[in-house]
């Protein structure tokens, strides 16, 4: 044993700092500790993946439903109607000119546009079919008033006007029972979304706390091998984290993408389409079909919020698998 | 090498031994008992052979050191600390006291050989340039300094093994402790693996070496700790 010499740790504490050996220039070094390119990982990868595509789209519905529930309320919320309806014995078209002087003195009240009598029996043509004479009929007539955008108009005290000018004639409808309707719908709609928006992030941290149990099971001796070479609970929960935050991230990226370009080839077609007929249905239901720069961004935010999730139930998976 | 090449036992009588055992017994789920009322310490700087006849329960003593199983009875301290009941965080500190090397090797198949032998002091989070020059020249010195970007399935068994015990080493440990380690290696590395924990022994670690190979605990003036039938019996200086 003579051609013995010194082990390394007499070498390591001489004075000067010896100069850094030459390395491999292939060697790897700081590899994950967990194993991480799995057939597991993949899976979990593609769950995490469609989970988010699918949070992203429906997160991109509701916000359509919303801002579009938001557009009518704004052009709906801008209008108020006055009917006058026919009376025996009373002039109509002078009930109608009375009416409209009454809310044009009204302040806060922009403009009144009186629709026709041909215009008012043209309304009812989705109901009663075309080519039909009207005229034995007593159809009520319609005034649109205009609100002004810088003041409010004291709506009550022109309903008592009207009442008071046209009893049993004239009545004032400010919407607001379609209003509240309108937006109880789209609460409904955002909460829906936001239900399943948090649904599918709870099934993604389920399907993260198997695979991490999986992948703890998997790598029982690696763990093993790590707690006697002295590292601790916290530090092998952060060694999975980091290897499950690297496949939500993974996941949520293609999720999220793959939902910002559905989205915007959505709006794409549905531009391309408005010019038809279909379209201009399409538009008058669903607004514009698009969602704004709110919606990507929310999309973007539930791929990372996926990648979070991920990392942080797997971390505590492991530290509870450990205890 | 003669035999009767003393180690270096320093044992003052002020130090407290880095491993006592005190009326211990161990059994595996409802089987026979593997250890029964074992006693006996590991003073600090000491040098040990822990042998016995394969089945013994050299592998369980280690384990119980190591703190990977509990006692069935009787009391274990390890640096001057008794165990049952010892929260994580102070597990991982006496961990992190000890080296071992492993029968089976225990070498992680998806991290190069270089980051194996790392690995103790990765754990530590401590930054890879500050402990790269210092792996770099154990693994040169255990003969694995071509070898370092090599993953251990493409290892040879003689290699794993020097991996195993570079690793055990790197942390610099006050306690080492080897099961069979020059059970893969020809008889000329078997020695020179012996005189590197020896030489570990001189620095200051106590040194624990499991095997039941006769021939190389004749080469060092040891104390010996014979297994067999579940009793330790103590032979040497």
């Amino acid at each position: 044993m003579s051609d013995v010499r010194s082990p390394a740790r007499t070498a390591a504490a001489k004075a000067p700092p010896a100069p850094e050996p030459s390395l491999p220039a292939n060697l790897r070094r700081n590899a994950p500790l967990v194993p991480t390119d799995s057939a597991a990982s993949r899976a979990l990868a593609a769950v995490i993946a469609i989970l988010t595509f699918l949070a992203a789209l429906c997160a991109g519905a509701a916000e359509i439903a919303v801002s579009s529930a938001g557009q009518w309320q704004g052009s709906v919320a801008q209008e108020v109607t006055v009917q006058i309806r026919p009376s025996a014995g009373r002039d109509i078209e002078a009930d109608v000119k009375r009416a409209e002087s009454l809310a044009k003195d009204t302040p806060g009240i922009a403009g009144a546009r009186i629709f026709s009598k041909a215009e008012s029996e043209r309304l009812l043509e989705p109901w009663l079919g075309s080519g039909l004479d009207l005229s034995d009929l007593p159809v009520p007539r319609l005034i649109a008033l205009t609100l002004a955008r810088d003041r409010n108009p004291d709506l009550p005290a022109l309903r008592a006007a009207l009442v008071e000018a046209l009893p049993g004639v004239a009545s004032l409808d400010d919407h607001a029972l379609w209003l509240q309707r309108l937006s109880t719908m789209a609460n409904t709609f955002a909460g829906i979304g936001i239900g399943i928006v948090l649904l599918v992030l709870f099934a993604t941290g389920l399907a993260v706390v198997f695979a991490t149990r999986g992948a703890m099971a998997g790598n029982r001796e690696v763990v093993e091998v790590l707690h006697f070479v002295g590292a601790d609970d916290d530090y092998i929960a952060k060694a999975f984290q980091s290897r499950f935050f690297r496949l939500g991230l993974r996941g949520g990226a293609l999720g999220a993408g793959a939902a910002l370009v559905t989205c915007a080839m959505a709006g794409l077609l549905a531009r391309m389409w408005r010019s038809g007929p279909a379209g201009e249905e399409i538009e008058a239901l669903f607004g514009t079909f698009q969602i704004g720069w709110q919606g990507y961004a929310m999309i973007v935010l539930i791929g990372v919020i996926a990648s979070l999730v991920t990392a942080a139930v797997s971390r505590f998976t492991v530290r509870r698998f450990l205890r | 090498m003669s035999a009767g090449m003393k180690t270096g036992s320093l044992l003052s009588g002020a130090e407290e031994p880095v491993v006592r055992f005190e009326s211990v017994g161990m059994r595996y789920g409802l089987g026979p008992e593997v250890l029964s009322d074992v006693s006996f310490e590991i003073a600090p700087h000491s040098f040990q052979f822990l042998t016995g006849p394969s089945g013994a329960g050299k592998t369980t003593l280690l384990r119980l050191i190591l703190l990977s199983v509990r006692p069935t009875r009787g009391l274990v301290s390890v640096f001057g600390r008794e165990v049952s009941g010892i929260s994580n965080d102070a597990l991982t500190g006496l961990r992190r006291r000890m080296g071992v090397v492993f029968q089976d090797f225990r070498l992680l198949d998806h991290l190069t050989t270089y980051e194996n032998v790392a690995l103790p002091l990765r754990v530590q989070e401590r930054a890879e340039v500050s402990y790269r020059a210092e792996v770099v020249e154990l693994l040169r010195w255990v003969g694995l300094g071509e070898r370092m970007h090599v993953l251990p399935p493409l290892l040879s068994g003689g290699e794993k093994q020097r991996a195993a015990i570079a690793r055990a080493l790197i942390a610099r440990p006050e306690l080492l402790l080897a099961d069979e380690p020059t059970g893969n290696v020809d008889p000329s590395l078997a020695r020179r693996l012996l005189r590197l924990f020896m030489e570990l022994n001189r620095l200051g670690t106590s040194v624990v070496i499991a095997t039941h190979d006769y021939g190389l605990m004749d080469l060092v003036e040891a104390r010996r700790m014979v297994l067999a039938e579940g009793r330790l019996r103590v032979e040497g200086p």
